[in-house]
C-alpha cells in the first residue's frame, strides 16, 4: 500500500496552481487528501502529478452572507461545522457535516474536496444538490459557476474540465419559514451511509407547505433530489410523501445492504426527516 | 508471600511505553533494511502458465525477484502441517511461493526485494504472471456439493471427518418426549490485529548466524522452523518477537511463507531484509476464522433437560490446513459448555474452499459451539414456553460434581474433564446484573413508548492453559533487580505486569524491581507460544516455580551470611531477614553478590564476594556441591490437562421497529478464571473480547463473491466496531481456584468474545419475536427476517 511514483507541485497562489494544472491537465488536486491518499496507496489511482493546494492561502476562506455560505477550496470540514454564522444562515451544513466520517478526518478533509470527489454516498453532494447550490471552477482559461444539478455527472465524476480547479462552493441560505433536517443510517458511527436524506420544508404565511424537497445519498449514482411538495400536499402528509419516495427511488445493492432494504430505509428516513424539518419550519414561522 | 501484589489491580506497566509512542514494533526496526513485497494471486483458483519478471528488472533499486523455481531444497518444500490429527486424512499445505496452481486470492506467487517498499511494490506490479483460471469453490454449500475440487486429490473437498460421542445420541433423541431440528450459520471473520504480520532478518556472515524479528505469537516455533529449513543449528538462529500490535490468534500460525523466505533471502543476499505486511495483504494472505454451518437435532424432556444432542458441523477451513483441525475440535467439544447433556454426538466435516486459510482467532471455534448450544437452549425454552434461564439452570453441572468428565477428547489430546467451577452462581449473578427478573416490566414500559427491547443471555465454558509446557527463568542481579523471562510472546495483554506481580509476590520484592522479558529466544529458548488463553496459566505458574527455587537459594545463602536457619528467614521489600528481627538482615542484591564467588572485584559490592572476603570454610569448595553460581532459577510448568474457566454474559438490546437498527443498551459479564492475578487486566481482556464478539455478532463478515474475490478487503468495508459501537460493559468476578496448578489460576484471554453472538441473537430474537439462526445480524438481515416472518409464521417464536 505505497503509491506509485508521481510528480508533486506545491503552489502558493491560485494562479500558480492553475498554471500547474494547465501544464499537466491529468494531474490531481490534493487538498485534505482523505479520499485521494488512500486511492493512491491502494494504487487505484496513478495520476502523473499532484498539485497540492494546501499552501494556497487565498483558498482558505469561509464567507457567510445573508444570501448564503461560500466555502473556499481549503476550508476544512471542521471549520465550517464549527462556524456559528454558517449554521445560522444554513443549518443543514452543520447538520450534515456532523455525519461526515470522524473528527480527525473532518480536521483534514475539505468541503469543496468532498464535492469534487463526487462520491454519491457522501453527505455534502446531497446537501449542495437539495439546496440548489453551486460550485465555482477556475482555470487559466477563466472562471465559471456550475449549478449543483450539473456538477455531479456520475459516481466520482464531477463536471470539472481538465486543468480546472473547484475554488469554492456556495450553499444558499434557508428562506424564511424554512426548516431542515439531515438523517442517515450507517453501519457504524461515521461510515458512509446505507441511505441518507437532507430535507428542506418551507411553509407559507398560512403555515401550509409551500415547498418540500429531499436530497438523497447512498441510493443512486449521483445525488438524487426529489420535490415532494405535491406528494405531501399543503398540510404535510409526510407518510404519503415517504410512500411516494419508496415508489420512486431505485436504489442499488452493495455488500452492506440490498436494494429492498435501502428502498424501505429511504422511506423511513424521508418521513422522519420531513417531519423534523416541518416542525422546525413551524417553530420559525411562529417566532 | 510477602508484598501484597497478587490479586491487586496494578496498573499496566507496559502502557506508558505503548501509549506514548515508545513501543518498538516490527516496522520500527531495520530502518535501512531492504524491503520485500509479494506478488499475490488475483485469482481464487488458477493454473500458473508463465511468469515473466523482465519488466520488473527495469525498476531502479530492484535487488532480486524470486519465484518457486528459485527456491532450493527445503526452502521450496511445502509448508509444514503444524498439528497433524488422525482424522485429518487429507491435510494439505501450500508452498512458500505458489507452485503451478494457486488456490486462493492472495496466495504468494513471487517475492520482490528492493531498496525500499515503494520500489518493491513498483517492481511487483511489473511481474507478469499468466494464469489459466480454474473454477472456484466458495462457501460451505458449494464445497459440500463438490461439483468442483479445490485439490484434485481430495475427493469431496473433505479434509477431515471427526466424530466425537458419548452415549447413544440417536437413541436418546428417538426416545425423547420432544425433538427439535434446525440449522445454524456463522459467518467468517478474522483476528485483524492493528499491526499486521512482519519479518525482519539480519544475517551475520562471519558468525554464520541469523537474527530474525517477527511479529509472531510463537518465536521459538519460528526459530525451529527457520533453522530446519535453512539447515542452521538452532543455536545460530535467534528469533525475537518485539512489541506486537495484537495477534488474537492469527500470529500463532508459523512459519508463514514470509518467515522462511525473508531470512533465506537475507542470507543469500547477505543484506538485511524486512517485510511489513500491509492491510490489503493481511485481508487476503493471513488467515480468517469462524465460518460454519451446523445441523442440530436435540431431544429433551418437559423440563427442558437435554436427553440427546446430535450436531453435524460443516467447517470451512479454506484452501489449506496448516493448523490442522483444531478449530472444529474445539467447537465440537466446547459446545457442551456448562451442561450435562445425556448423550452427545458431534460429526465434524472439515471442507476445502478456494478462500483464505482458516486458523484460530480469539475464541478459536468456541463462539460457534456456544452459539449452537445456547441457540438450542433458547429453542427448547420457546418450544416448552419456559424461561430461558430456567432451561439452562435445569441442565447445569452442579458445584459438587467436579471434576466433571464430559467423556470427550479435548484439543490437547487429553480427556475433557472440567476441574472446578460454580455454574449456577454464574447464571444467578448474570441475571441479577442485567435485571433478568424485572425485565418484563421494563419491556412493557418501553413498548408503551414505541420502543422495542429484548433480553438475552449465554453461558459458556472455556478450556484454557493447554500444554505441553512453558518455562520461566528468574535472576536477581547484584543491583537487586529481578529479571524474569519466559519464552512465550506478548501482544499487549499485560504480561509485563502480571508476571511481575507473580514474581514480586513470590520473592517478596517491590514490583518496580522486576523486569519481564517475553518471546526472545536469546533469553529463553524453550517455549510453545501464546494461544488458548494459556500465558498466565502456563508461564505464570512456571515463573512462580522458578521464583520459589530462587527464593530457596537466596534463603540458603543468606542463612549462611546471617548465621541463621533458613527456615527462620523471610524476604520483605527485597531484604532477607530473620522473621521478627529486621536488624538481622541482608539485601537480595548482596545475596546475589555472595551467590557468585569471585576472584576479581570491580566495585565495593563485588569485593565482598572475592576469595579473601568470603567466609566459607577453606576445606570446602567455594561453590557447594549441587549449587551453581548466580542467584537464578529456572523451572517449567507442564499440566496434566487443561483448566476450565467459565462465564455468563447477558445483554439488553433495542431494535428500531422501522430501520431495523440494533443497539446494545446494557451488557453484563460474570467471569470466573480462578484466582485473579490482576482484576483490571482481566477486565481489560474481557472488554476487548466483548468488543470483538460484538463485531462478530453485528458487523463482521468476509464478503467473498462466487468467484472467490474478497469484496470488502479494507477497513472501510470490513466493519470492525468502533468504540462508538461498544456499550459500557459491567463485569463481575467469581473465583473458583483451579486445583490443577500451584497458583490456582485459569485463562482469561479469550473469554470475552466467546458467547457474544449467542447472547445478541438471544436478545434480538426476544425483542423481535422472530427466529435468529445466522450471524452477523445487519439491519438489512433483520429487515429481511421481518419480511420473511410476515410471510411464514413458523419463523415467529413464542413469547416466554
Amino acid at each position: 500500500m505505497k503509491p506509485p511514483p508521481f510528480g508533486y507541485r506545491a503552489p502558493v497562489t491560485l494562479d500558480e496552481a492553475l498554471d500547474a494544472l494547465a501544464a499537466r491537465p491529468s494531474g490531481k488536486v490534493l487538498a485534505g487528501g482523505q479520499s485521494l491518499i488512500p486511492l493512491l496507496n491502494m494504487r487505484l489511482a496513478a495520476p502523473p502529478e499532484l498539485v497540492d493546494i494546501n499552501r494556497v492561502a487565498e483558498l482558505d476562506t469561509l464567507h457567510v452572507g445573508d444570501g448564503g455560505v461560500r466555502v473556499g477550496a481549503l476550508a476544512r470540514h471542521t471549520r465550517v461545522e464549527r462556524s456559528a454564522a454558517a449554521a445560522a444562515v444554513q443549518p443543514l451544513l452543520r447538520r450534515a457535516l456532523r455525519h461526515v466520517a470522524h473528527p480527525v478526518i473532518r480536521n483534514r478533509g475539505t468541503v469543496v474536496g468532498s464535492l469534487a470527489h463526487a462520491d454519491p454516498a457522501a453527505e455534502l453532494p446531497a446537501v449542495l444538490a437539495v439546496l440548489d447550490g453551486t460550485v465555482d471552477a477556475a482555470s487559466t482559461r477563466g472562471r465559471r459557476t456550475i449549478p449543483a444539478a450539473d456538477f455531479f455527472v456520475g459516481p466520482l465524476e464531477p463536471a470539472l474540465e481538465p486543468g480546472e480547479l473547484a475554488v469554492s462552493a456556495y450553499f444558499p441560505a434557508a428562506p424564511p419559514r424554512t426548516g431542515t433536517a439531515f438523517m442517515e443510517t450507517a453501519r457504524r458511527h461515521g461510515d458512509y451511509a446505507i441511505a441518507g436524506v437532507a430535507a428542506v420544508v418551507t411553509l407559507d404565511d398560512d403555515l401550509r407547505v409551500s415547498a418540500a424537497r429531499a436530497g438523497y445519498l447512498g441510493i443512486s449514482a449521483t445525488p438524487l433530489v426529489l420535490d415532494l411538495t405535491g406528494a405531501a400536499g399543503p398540510h404535510g402528509d409526510w407518510t404519503a410523501a415517504a410512500a411516494h419516495v419508496r415508489d420512486t427511488v431505485d436504489p442499488v445493492a452493495d455488500i452492506h445492504a440490498g436494494a429492498a432494504y435501502r428502498r424501505h430505509l429511504t422511506g423511513v428516513l424521508t418521513e422522519r426527516a420531513l417531519k423534523r424539518a416541518a416542525a422546525e419550519a413551524l417553530r420559525k414561522a411562529e417566532d | 508471600m510477602g508484598t501484597r501484589v497478587f490479586g491487586e489491580p496494578v496498573r499496566r506497566r507496559e502502557d506508558g511505553r505503548l501509549l506514548t509512542g515508545r513501543g518498538r514494533y516490527l516496522d520500527d526496526l531495520g530502518r535501512d533494511a531492504l524491503a520485500a513485497a509479494f506478488v499475490r494471486s488475483p485469482h481464487a483458483h488458477a493454473r500458473i502458465t508463465d511468469i515473466d519478471v523482465s519488466e520488473a528488472l527495469d525498476v531502479d533499486g530492484l535487488v532480486a525477484v524470486y519465484t518457486f523455481e528459485d527456491l532450493p531444497g527445503r526452502i521450496g518444500e511445502r509448508l509444514p502441517l503444524l498439528i497433524p490429527h488422525p482424522a485429518l486424512t487429507h491435510g494439505r499445505t501450500g508452498y512458500p511461493l505458489a507452485r503451478d496452481v494457486v488456490r486462493h486470492v492472495g496466495e504468494p506467487v513471487a517475492m520482490v526485494v528492493a531498496r525500499d517498499r515503494y520500489l518493491a511494490e513498483d517492481a511487483a506490479e511489473r511481474v507478469r504472471v499468466d494464469y489459466e483460471p480454474l473454477p472456484a469453490v466458495v462457501g460451505i454449500e458449494a464445497a459440500s456439493r463438490a461439483e468442483r475440487l479445490v485439490h484434485d486429490d481430495v475427493p469431496g473437498n473433505v479434509g477431515a471427518v471427526l466424530v466425537q460421542e458419548t452415549g447413544d445420541a440417536a437413541a436418546a433423541i428417538r426416545a425423547a418426549p420432544h425433538v427439535l431440528e434446525f440449522r445454524l450459520a456463522i459467518e467468517r471473520s478474522a483476528s485483524m490485529p492493528l499491526e499486521g504480520r512482519g519479518v525482519y532478518a539480519r544475517w551475520d556472515a562471519d558468525d554464520g548466524s541469523l537474527r530474525v524479528y517477527s511479529s509472531t505469537q510463537a518465536s521459538t516455533g519460528v526459530r525451529a522452523a527457520i533453522a530446519a529449513r535453512l539447515g542452521l543449528p538452532t543455536g545460530k538462529v535467534e528469533v525475537i518477537a518485539p512489541d506486537v500490535g495484537g495477534g488474537f490468534g492469527v500470529k500463532i500460525v508459523h512459519p508463514w511463507p514470509e518467515e522462511i523466505l525473508v531470512p533465506w533471502a537475507a542470507r543469500l543476499l547477505d543484506r538485511e531484509i524486512k517485510w511489513t505486511e500491509d492491510r490489503r495483504e493481511h485481508f487476503v494472505s493471513a488467515a480468517h476464522e469462524r465460518g460454519q454451518l451446523q445441523d442440530v437435532r436435540v431431544g429433551f424432556d418437559g423440563d427442558g433437560r437435554v436427553l440427546g444432542l446430535d450436531v453435524r458441523i460443516r467447517h470451512d477451513h479454506g484452501a489449506y490446513t496448516p493448523y490442522g483441525i483444531i478449530i472444529p475440535i474445539v467447537t465440537s467439544t466446547q459446545l457442551l459448555g456448562p451442561y450435562k447433556i445425556g448423550a452427545y454426538r458431534a460429526e465434524v466435516v472439515s471442507l476445502y474452499t478456494n478462500t483464505l486459510i482458516v486458523t484460530p482467532y480469539r475464541g478459536a471455534g468456541r463462539p460457534q459451539g456456544v452459539f449452537c448450544m445456547e441457540r438450542t437452549m433458547d429453542r427448547i425454552a420457546r418450544h416448552l414456553g419456559l424461561d430461558r434461564a430456567d432451561v439452562r439452570a435445569a441442565n447445569l453441572i452442579q458445584p459438587d460434581e467436579f471434576p466433571y468428565d464430559q467423556g470427550l477428547t479435548f484439543q490437547d489430546g487429553r480427556p475433557l474433564i472440567y476441574d472446578s467451577g460454580d455454574y449456577p452462581e454464574l447464571l444467578r449473578k448474570a441475571k441479577a446484573m442485567i435485571g433478568w427478573d424485572g425485565f418484563g416490566a421494563e419491556r412493557a414500559a418501553a413498548a408503551s413508548r414505541g420502543r422495542r427491547l429484548g433480553i438475552g443471555l449465554g453461558v459458556y465454558v472455556e478450556g484454557t492453559g493447554v500444554g505441553p509446557y512453558e518455562g520461566g527463568h528468574v535472576e536477581i542481579d547484584t543491583a537487586g533487580r529481578v529479571h524474569v523471562s519466559t519464552g512465550l510472546t506478548s501482544q499487549g495483554q499485560g504480561h509485563e505486569t502480571v508476571f511481575a506481580q507473580i514474581a514480586a509476590a513470590e520473592l517478596g520484592v517491590p514490583i518496580g524491581d522486576v523486569h519481564v522479558t517475553t518471546g526472545d529466544t536469546r533469553r529463553f529458548g524453550y517455549a510453545v507460544g501464546t494461544f488458548a488463553s494459556r500465558a498466565a496459566v502456563m508461564s505464570g505458574n512456571a515463573i512462580a516455580l522458578a521464583c520459589r527455587k530462587v527464593r530457596d537459594k537466596a534463603l540458603r545463602i543468606a542463612a549462611e551470611a546471617l548465621e541463621a536457619d533458613p527456615r527462620d528467614l523471610d524476604i520483605t521489600d527485597g531484604v532477607v531477614h530473620v522473621r521478627g528481627d529486621v536488624s538481622a538482615a541482608v539485601p537480595l542484591r548482596t545475596v546475589a553478590v555472595l551467590s557468585n564467588p569471585l576472584r576479581y572485584a570491580f566495585d565495593e559490592e563485588t569485593a565482598r564476594a572475592t576469595q579473601f572476603a568470603v567466609g566459607r570454610p577453606v576445606t570446602e569448595p567455594p561453590i557447594a556441591a549441587g549449587e551453581e553460581p548466580g542467584l537464578e532459577g529456572r523451572d517449567y510448568y507442564s499440566p496434566v490437562r487443561s483448566t476450565f474457566a467459565a462465564g455468563a454474559h447477558a445483554a439488553v438490546v433495542e431494535v428500531d421497529p422501522d430501520t431495523a437498527e440494533i443497539a446494545i443498551l446494557r451488557y453484563a459479564v460474570v467471569h470466573d478464571c480462578g484466582r485473579l492475578i490482576n482484576p483490571m487486566v482481566v477486565e481489560g481482556q474481557i472488554h476487548g473480547g466483548v468488543a470483538q464478539g460484538i463485531g462478530g455478532a453485528l458487523y463482521e463478515r468476509m464478503a467473498y463473491d462466487e468467484s472467490g474475490q474478497l469484496l470488502n478487503a479494507s477497513f472501510m468495508d470490513f466493519l470492525m466496531p468502533y468504540a462508538t459501537e461498544i456499550p459500557r460493559i459491567r463485569t463481575g468476578h467469581l473465583e473458583t481456584p483451579s486445583p490443577l496448578n500451584p497458583l490456582g489460576i485459569k485463562g482469561a484471554g479469550e473469554a470475552g468474545v466467546i458467547p457474544v453472538s449467542a447472547v445478541i441473537a438471544s436478545a434480538v430474537e426476544d425483542a423481535e419475536g422472530v427466529r435468529v439462526d445466522a450471524m452477523p445480524l445487519s439491519p438489512d438481515a433483520l429487515h429481511t427476517l421481518r419480511q420473511r416472518a410476515a410471510a411464514d409464521p413458523s419463523l415467529i417464536v413464542r413469547a416466554e
